[in-house]
């Protein structure tokens, strides 16, 4: 039960981008058009879950024993690079089409910051390994429905006329965000 | 090769005609995460200043030791180290400010303005210029911080710098995450109109 409450929670009441400001440059990069954006999402899933629980075992049995807990950020950032490098090599050989569908976006993961962050936060959080899976599930999940959610709004709004040339682009996206955002609070009584 | 550019002009893009928050959109997630109150906003702009001009000092230094092909790591590699440099100073000096801008501290590593910044101009200018470049930046930086932040922390608390000026309470939306993202929506909009009325 407690593994269910922190998937909801993550998800959809502490969506990492729309409640916590994680993500953002490619939650307003990649979301032209919603296929990118599910591209983009899926491998945030994919990369997110691998890279928690390597940081965690990194964390756990090399920089706690050695007390080298001060060298956290760049450990992490060390071994998220190493991973997406080799998450990219392995997929290429081992399943071209996914390589074709995502191929593009793995390069794009190791500056966004959810993947960093998540990592740093289940450390804070002294979560166990199973509950630091759930929390990146959670977290990526939470990411890549917010940002299929927000490009399938700017498709739609492309469309739209009558928004005024000072507004559009970046200032109108923003705002649809801020709105996405209030909708998203909706769920704080939740859980 | 090294290129040179003017001083003046070097150090002003950077905080009107480049600013990296307002024109350029990098470094989106500190912007509307530590911008509930002007105090964050100032708090985060200069630990974002110091790794800025420091990152850019030491990577414009060891540019031609660097082989082109783990030019990106090494960066990161450097401008992490600083990072870890400026959490460790805030929690000892500031830990009050520290413990507010929690997480986004260690992730200034993968704030697009700073290897930006490396990547295009401290890797090909002199050591000076780098250094100029990355004030002006960080400056730059923290003034739209301080701006977003104020324009939140007026709006949303009635107060600025923790200074209340009124005893009602104000639009709490604004302090809160929607609010962030309206706000910055709205004052890169003046900015749009204002550009285009001097065009």
């Amino acid at each position: 039960m407690e593994y269910v409450i922190l998937l909801i929670s993550t998800v959809l009441i502490n969506n990492i981008v729309l409640a916590k400001f994680l993500g953002i440059c490619p939650f307003l990069g990649v979301s032209k058009s919603s296929s990118t954006a599910l591209g983009m999402g899926v491998a945030v899933i994919f990369v997110m879950t691998i890279s928690t629980v390597f940081t965690w075992l990194v964390y756990t049995y090399l920089l706690l024993p050695l007390d080298l807990a001060y060298l956290q950020t760049v450990t992490y950032i060390l071994v998220i690079a190493f991973l997406v490098q080799v998450v990219e090599i392995v997929m290429k050989k081992v399943s071209p089409e996914l390589y074709q569908a995502l191929g593009v976006y793995l390069p794009l993961i190791t500056t966004n910051c959810t993947i960093l962050g998540v990592a740093i936060l289940v450390v804070q959080n002294d979560f166990n390994l199973l509950k630091s899976v759930v929390f990146a599930v959670g977290n990526s999940v939470g990411f890549t429905l917010a940002i299929v959610i927000f490009s399938s709004i700017r498709e739609q709004m492309d469309m739209a006329e009558g928004i005024p040339a000072w507004m559009k682009g970046t200032p109108a996206a923003l705002i649809t965000a801020g709105i996405l955002a209030m909708a998203f609070m909706g769920f704080a009584g939740l859980v | 090769m090294e290129k040179t550019i003017s001083t003046k002009e070097n150090f002003l893009k950077g905080l009107v005609r480049e600013n990296p928050v307002l024109v350029l959109l990098l470094g989106c997630c500190p912007t509307l995460g530590v911008t509930s109150s002007a105090t964050n906003a100032i708090g985060m702009g200069l630990a974002t200043l110091f790794v800025l001009v420091m990152s850019n000092l030491v990577i414009s230094l060891v540019k031609n030791v660097i082989p082109d092909k783990v030019r990106i790591p090494s960066f990161i590699v450097i401008i992490a180290a600083f990072v870890t440099v400026v959490q460790l100073l805030m929690e000892a000096y500031t830990p009050a400010l520290f413990e507010q801008l929690g997480l986004f501290i260690p992730l200034i590593v993968v704030n697009c303005i700073v290897l930006g910044r490396a990547e295009a101009f401290a890797s090909r200018y002199s050591v000076g210029a780098s250094v100029v470049d990355g004030l002006g930046m960080g400056l730059g930086f923290t003034l739209a911080l301080l701006l977003l932040g104020s324009a939140r922390e007026v709006l949303g608390s009635l107060s600025w710098f923790g200074l209340k000026f009124s005893e009602s309470d104000g639009m709490l939306v604004f302090v809160l995450a929607p609010g962030a993202f309206i706000t910055l929506g709205f004052i890169i909009a003046i900015m749009n109109g204002l550009k285009k009325k001097k065009a």
